[in-house]
């Protein structure tokens, strides 16, 4: 007996049902979902084997996958396994961490816009790192911490400000842009005020980067991950049902206010983790959900797709980053800028004709 | 009246399971509604009226659980509606809300599918009755025709047969509709009031809706409640209670109540002319 099903109902889309253990495990698959988010996925890993493979020490591709099996030289699996992996599986997990924080926002504002960038976590990030590196010349641990304050305290007073007997996704846009603005001013001042020295490192962290994240950056990340991750999968979907409206998601069942601010939390976690590491890299949160989005065809946004996509989007920027300019490496996040304001300046202008 | 009168085989004497008891809505601190009591005939077809602000809506709301009496409480089978897990009332009681928002790209399935939230768990979300569910909602409503089709390129009257269908997929014994039909050209006011009817006599489900249309609520309420001010000014059959007084009371419009030559319900005819209060302006 097939594990899967068909069911009577058209979905206009193909959708498989499993059915097991009785009915204690039944799901409705929807079977495009899965093949892109399969695809988006296999594409993600062959791109970071490429991204392994290449560098200085150029190594051929077979070699690379002897090495993540554990059959290669000493000399390949240093280069391989302690070098590059670390760095190339830090790509991966955190742009899938963008991808699922992107779509948590967009789905509570119900606007392609809405992104952790946009209600002002990064801006803030970069004002609590600034703070800290500009007068306190702290370390790597102290900016991270600088950084996640900055953020948390950024997103919550967005949050309060867009507050009116409950938070309204436009209005969360608009108070989050205006709050992004005054920050970045205060960023400015703060870099200019800087020393020279100081200004440049801090410019540095300010766009996110890669460079230099070795293996004990990849462990604090994937656990913290591997907490978040399955939350958001928990809520996801009192998360689908809110996009209908609060009153028809209340009358089915779903306290609205809790699980808004439950995601609300996450999504600002993830972003935080992100930052906390790399500095703040943008617009992966804001084009992941919506391309995964379209090349599903699903409706509204997905976390799984979503996390392929940024998983896939960030490998790729990582790879441009290191490569494209060889020998000189540059800052992941001004790829991400570049592939991604010429993502928002299409996005705003196809929202603007509608 | 009549004998022909359609609403003889809804009773209003069944013991409700819905009702406010001295309850006081409103929001913030703006008080809408003071000490409101109201029973919702079980198996009825209740219509809500009222001029604009008199307080339905809230007062649906309150009934659905959406809004918290500040005083007083809303029953449901005689225990706190509050008191339940907001789960088990949504397996009791479904709302159509005023504005709900199809999410982008959403198929009329899918959305429908969306009504039995309150059955699922995170293991366990497409169970075979979930699936019978669905398909018995779609048919009722008529919309199984055009289950693979978006919601958004739907027309006005296909898409609230949706949206009742999404409700209906909740299963419940008790539905409320905020304004059902009021962005709905007549002939698709009159499918869907056939409709809930329809679910009101075959199913025995309890129809609570509020009405903008006088004339439809006489024709359709088996139980009618007349609001204004945030007061309830008069409940019952709308044969038994519909007269020009009242209709001048809860609408400050003077008017002739006759019977309606089809459904043999009280059908109101507003006056106007030497009444007409910008008459004079245009002298």
């Amino acid at each position: 007996m097939s594990v899967t099903q068909s069911t009577p109902i058209d979905f206009g889309r193909r959708v498989a049902v499993l059915r097991l253990f009785g009915e204690r495990l039944s799901q409705r698959l929807d079977v495009r979902m899965l093949v892109v988010t399969g695809i988006v996925l296999l594409l993600a890993i062959v791109v970071a084997v490429i991204t392994l493979a290449s560098g200085e020490f150029q190594i051929p591709v077979p070699e690379v996958i002897g090495a993540l099996l554990g059959q290669a030289t000493a000399k390949v699996h240093m280069v391989v396994v302690e070098w590059r992996l670390p760095r190339t599986s830090l790509a991966l997990i955190m742009g899938a961490a963008l991808g699922v924080s992107g779509a948590i926002f967009q789905s509570l504002t119900r606007n392609p816009l809405g992104s952790p960038d946009i209600i002002g976590f990064d801006a803030g990030a970069y004002t609590g790192a600034l703070v800290v590196i500009t007068l306190l010349k702290g370390s790597f641990y102290l900016v991270a911490g600088g950084a996640l304050f900055g953020g948390i305290v950024t997103a919550l007073a967005v949050y309060l400000l867009a507050w009116r007997g409950g938070v309204q996704g436009f209005r969360l846009i608009i108070v989050g842009i205006g709050v992004s603005a005054m920050l970045s001013s205060l960023n400015t001042w703060m870099m200019l005020r800087a020393d020279l020295q100081v200004a440049m490192a801090a410019a540095v962290w300010g766009v996110g980067s890669l460079n230099g994240l070795g293996l004990d950056k990849l462990w604090q990340v994937a656990v913290v991950l591997a907490v978040l991750l399955p939350l958001c999968a928990l809520l996801s979907r009192p998360m689908r049902q809110l996009e209908m409206g609060d009153d028809a998601a209340r009358a089915l069942g779903v306290n609205a206010e809790r699980t808004r601010l439950g995601l609300m939390v996450l999504g600002v976690a993830l972003t935080a983790v992100v930052t906390a590491t790399a500095g703040p890299i943008a617009f992966v949160a804001l084009a992941a959900p919506q391309i995964a989005r379209r090349l599903t065809g699903a409706a509204g946004v997905a976390l799984l797709p979503s996390a392929a996509m940024g998983g896939l989007l960030l490998v790729v920027a990582d790879f441009l980053a290191q490569r494209a300019f060889a020998p000189t490496q540059l800052p992941v996040g001004i790829v991400t800028v570049c592939v991604g304001g010429l993502y928002f300046a299409w996005l705003l202008m196809r929202e603007a004709r509608r | 009246m009549n004998k022909h009168d359609p609403n003889l085989t809804a009773s209003a004497e069944a013991p409700a399971r819905l009702t406010a008891r001295n309850a006081t809505i409103g929001y913030d601190r703006r008080i809408i509604a003071e000490g409101l009591n109201v029973s919702i005939p079980d198996r009825s077809f209740t219509v809500i009226v009222g001029p604009n602000a008199c307080g339905k809506s809230t007062l649906l709301r309150a009934l659905s659980r959406l809004l918290k009496p500040t005083v007083g409480e809303v029953l449901l089978d005689g225990k706190a509606i509050l008191s339940y897990p907001a789960r088990d009332v949504a397996k009791k009681l479904g709302l159509l809300p005023q504005t709900s928002i199809a999410p982008d790209g959403i198929t009329v399935a899918d959305l429908v599918a969306r009504g039995r939230y309150p059955y699922q768990k995170l293991i366990r979300q497409w169970s075979r009755d979930d699936e019978a569910a669905v398909i018995t909602a779609m048919a009722a409503t008529k919309v199984d025709a055009f289950s693979h089709r978006l919601v958004d390129e739907l027309s006005g009257g296909q898409r609230q047969r949706v949206w009742v269908a999404m409700v209906l997929a909740q299963q419940t014994p008790i539905l409320l509709l905020d304004e059902p039909t009021t962005f709905l050209d007549i002939a698709h006011q009159i499918e869907l009031l056939e409709l809930l009817r329809a679910l009101n006599r075959g199913e025995g489900q309890t129809v609570v809706a509020v009405l903008h249309d006088l004339n439809h609520a006489c024709r359709y309420a088996s139980h009618l409640i007349a609001m204004r001010d945030g007061r309830v000014v008069a409940e019952g059959r709308p044969g038994d209670i519909v007269t020009a007084e009242l209709v001048e009371e809860v609408f400050g419009i003077a008017c002739l109540v006759i019977e309606d030559p089809v459904s043999h319900t009280p059908l109101i005819v507003p006056r106007g002319g030497d009444l007409h209060p910008f008459e004079e302006n245009f002298k």
